[in-house]
């Protein structure tokens, strides 16, 4: 069963120079809310940042992880 | 139906309704908190849309995830993209992009209307076609 840390480390993993916060909503592993800051999504449409985070995940997305609520961002700083 | 059919018939789907949800449930009698959510947001706006239960027959979801490429469901069509699932289309209507995008008013109040798990139930504003029938 994943965990909220396992899905954090594998978002950072697979995002370099990516903010994550992973929740984990119902305490049974199954449902997720992952919040990824990366300057990696400038210039990238919604459903393509989206992507990008289910991409890590692939057909497991739908499988043991049954829903992985996303919400992505670019650091409000600017690319560092 | 073979799966071929199937997935004509989810491109056909997608091609000839403007505003096309893939739901689990109805927008009646929704199936998933996140499928409501989502059908709420396009009841909100009061814009004509056609669902499609995916329930019925799994092959349903394994056809449209791979036409799409969009694991989960549900998933919200405009004009023959994907606009995205439930976290997309419900920033997109609180900010507003939603109703532009389909050409509706936005709603005073969005964002107690988005905040609503449940759609709206029978208050008879939105025009339903559901192409299964």
């Amino acid at each position: 069963m994943p965990s909220s840390d396992e899905l954090k480390r594998r978002i950072e993993t697979a995002i370099p120079n990516s903010i994550v916060n992973v929740e984990d909503l119902t305490g049974g592993g199954d449902h997720f809310r992952a919040e990824v800051v990366s300057d990696r999504f400038a210039g990238l449409s919604r459903i393509q940042q989206h992507k990008l985070v289910y991409d890590v995940f692939g057909a497991e997305v739908g499988g043991p992880i049954h829903a992985l609520s996303i919400k992505t961002s670019i650091p409000s700083g600017g690319a560092t | 139906m073979t799966n071929t059919e199937i997935r004509e018939f989810i491109e056909n789907a997608i091609a000839e309704n403007p505003v096309m949800l893939f739901m689990k449930g109805t927008p009646e009698q929704p199936a998933c908190g996140f499928s409501a959510r989502t059908a709420a947001c396009l009841n909100a706006l009061g814009t004509r849309y056609a669902a499609l239960d995916i329930l019925p027959d799994q092959r349903i979801r394994e056809e449209l995830s791979g036409l799409s490429g969009w694991p989960t469901i549900p998933q919200l069509f405009v004009d023959g993209e994907l606009v995205g699932g439930c976290d997309i289309v419900t920033e997109m209507y609180e900010s507003g992009e939603l109703a532009e995008l389909v050409g509706a008013e936005q709603p005073e109040q969005a964002e107690d209307a988005a905040a609503r798990s449940e759609a709206p139930v029978g208050n008879g504003k939105v025009p339903l076609e559901n192409r299964l029938d």
